[in-house]
């Protein structure tokens, strides 16, 4: 089984974000950056995937230089090798020409399943695994909770709203959206550090892949959300703060 | 130019936020003085095409066909292509449940347009929508603008916009026939099921203590359950809690779990992604303790403090000791 792994770096969880210069994006001179979270398990699914029935992980990544790192943790917990398609300016492309850039990507590497996390923790769409299904000509499934191979192809379970599931049989190849929680994460070992430095990393160009940028939407304004409500915050040490959160919550919220 | 909400049923029942849908291209239909038209798609929706009629709208298409049957994504994508090069609508509103996500990304693709997905507001400027969404898990937002030909695809999140607001009118209803087959529809969809019988049922539930990544580590949920145990609530947690296996699945609050509206909701640790937030904003009153003075659990919340949840929580716990005396 040839298994393709979309991964993404992402600004760590924990950032401290502000609003850049450009009022369009966001300031990320100073981010550190990690794999998206939904992506990891999807690379966890597929190092599984490929445990039980053989074959190859190729880890997949669209981003500047600098995601060489994440690229790097991903061969490190067992990919066996990874594709960096190297772009310093994503901004430049909307969901559907990434996609399309990953798309000319994965078409040269005839994989049976790709793999997605559901979305992104950053820009958050939860699209470039749909949109790189329909562009590959792939059936596709989302928000996947469990992957079984079978005669002629895999049976998956789908989440759904407020606790329902769904298993879904499909041919072979096709596209998954993995969704966090599905396996218990690896961490990399010692062994697998080191072997990644002399693991594969083939880097592409859009201009190597045919792909030009393109944006048929545009950010007008990136900005701290508005409250909705007017916040009461208590200040001050826990004690303090404690005691006038149960006094309010006595006398003016009357719930305790 | 017109305005074309797509809105979701299940085995003949409405997804409720197919009404919060309507209500917002309703409201961009009146703003950009455009009309309205919905669509419903399935085997047969005559009823629900009936129930739309007695809304205010130019047109609603009854999409119909056996192979319709059973969501798909192959057929719904087709079937919905199809109607949409037909009706040429200008604009098109979807409600952002996990169906649309299925599906939405690849029929915008198959046009080749983009969707702008988990909307949560708009406005109208120079006669074009321009859309609210959010970035970073909630901390950013962002006004995003169509740059390039329309239709135009957005999918609006839930409670965004309220279902209350949908105007009473008439339409008349057209039954649209896709050209599907069964050849082209490559997944097979099998029954739904759900894991277990609900051992906690969350929703009865009149206090609440939620938990989050903050707490770090299993070894560190009792310091919840006390507190929960003073105020006699249901401990809750968000997604990565029980993904990690720290609490089971059947107490997870949000868009996976459970959707609840306590009298009182104390988020602990909870930074309050969307997924979270759609499921519990809904709460009289919430109180939230983050050590993030900018976590967007903080926008939702009626009471806040800002600090370390192992010194605030055991705190908390001796002041509601004392208050109940």
């Amino acid at each position: 089984m040839k298994i393709v792994v979309c991964i993404k770096q992402v600004p760590s969880r924990d950032s401290v974000l502000r609003v850049s210069a450009t009022g369009n994006w966001i300031q990320d001179a100073d981010l550190t950056y990690e794999i998206n979270e939904p992506d990891a398990y999807a690379l966890e699914e597929g190092l599984q995937l490929k445990e039980k029935h053989g074959g190859e992980v190729v880890a997949l990544c669209a981003g500047p230089a600098g995601a060489a790192q994440t690229i790097r943790e991903g061969l490190a917990k067992g990919a066996d090798r990874a594709i960096h398609i190297e772009e310093e300016n994503l901004a430049a492309y909307d969901p559907l020409a990434l996609a399309r850039l990953m798309a000319a990507a994965l078409r040269a590497e005839k994989p049976d399943v790709v793999l997605t996390g559901l979305q992104s923790d950053d820009l958050g769409y939860g699209q470039t695994g749909v949109i790189l299904a329909q562009l590959l000509g792939l059936p596709h499934a989302t928000i996947i909770m469990q992957v079984e191979k079978q005669e002629g192809g895999i049976r998956v379970k789908r989440e759904l709203e407020d606790g329902w599931f769904q298993h879904v049989e499909m041919p072979l190849p096709a596209l998954l959206t993995i969704q966090s929680g599905i396996n218990k994460l690896r961490y990399a070992t010692l062994m697998g550090i080191k072997k990644a430095k002399t693991k594969e990393v083939k880097r592409l160009t859009a201009v190597d892949l045919g792909v030009t940028p393109a944006a048929a939407i545009r950010f007008e304004r990136v900005y701290l959300p508005e409250k909705s409500k007017h916040t009461q915050i208590f200040e001050g040490a826990p004690k303090e703060a404690a005691a006038k959160l149960v006094e309010k919550l006595k006398f003016e919220a009357r719930v305790l | 130019m017109s305005i074309l909400a797509i809105l979701e049923q299940r085995g003949g029942a409405w997804h409720r936020m197919s009404w919060e849908t309507l209500a917002a291209a309703q409201q961009l239909g009146s703003e950009l003085g455009q009309p309205v038209s919905a669509a419903v798609a399935g085997h047969d929706v005559s009823a629900l095409a009936q129930e739309l009629a007695s809304k205010q709208l130019d047109r609603v298409y009854a999409v119909e066909h056996e192979l319709l049957k059973d969501y798909t994504p192959d057929g719904h994508a087709a079937a919905l292509e199809q109607l949409i090069r037909a009706a040429k609508p200008h604009v098109v509103l979807f409600p952002h449940t996990y169906q649309v996500r299925d599906f939405a990304p690849k029929l915008a693709t198959a046009l080749e347009r983009v969707l702008v997905s988990d909307v949560v507001a708009h406005r109208v400027e120079g006669g074009e929508p321009v859309f609210v969404r959010q970035l970073f898990q909630g901390k950013m937002n962002v006004d995003v603008r169509f740059a390039g030909d329309s239709p135009y695809f957005a999918s609006i999140q839930a409670g965004a916009y309220r279902a209350d607001k949908v105007t009473a009118g008439t339409a008349t209803v057209e039954k649209f026939t896709p050209d599907l087959s069964a050849a082209a529809i490559r997944t097979k969809p099998l029954e739904l099921f759900r894991e277990s019988q609900r051992a906690v049922d969350l929703t009865a539930a009149e206090i609440i203590v939620s938990v989050g990544r903050g707490i770090k580590e299993a070894e560190n949920i009792p310091i919840v359950q006390k507190l929960a145990d003073v105020l006699g609530a249901e401990l809750a947690a968000s997604r990565p809690i029980c993904d990690n296996g720290w609490l089971p699945m059947e107490r997870q609050v949000g868009s996976s779990g459970q959707t609840v509206s306590p009298k009182l909701y104390l988020a602990v640790g909870i930074s309050g992604a969307i997924q979270h937030l759609v499921g519990m904003k809904g709460s009289k009153t919430i109180v939230a303790i983050n050590k993030d003075a900018e976590a967007p659990i903080f926008e939702v919340a009626d009471y806040g403090i800002v600090g370390d949840l192992f010194q605030v929580v055991p705190a908390l716990v001796e002041e509601i000791e004392k208050a109940k005396g």
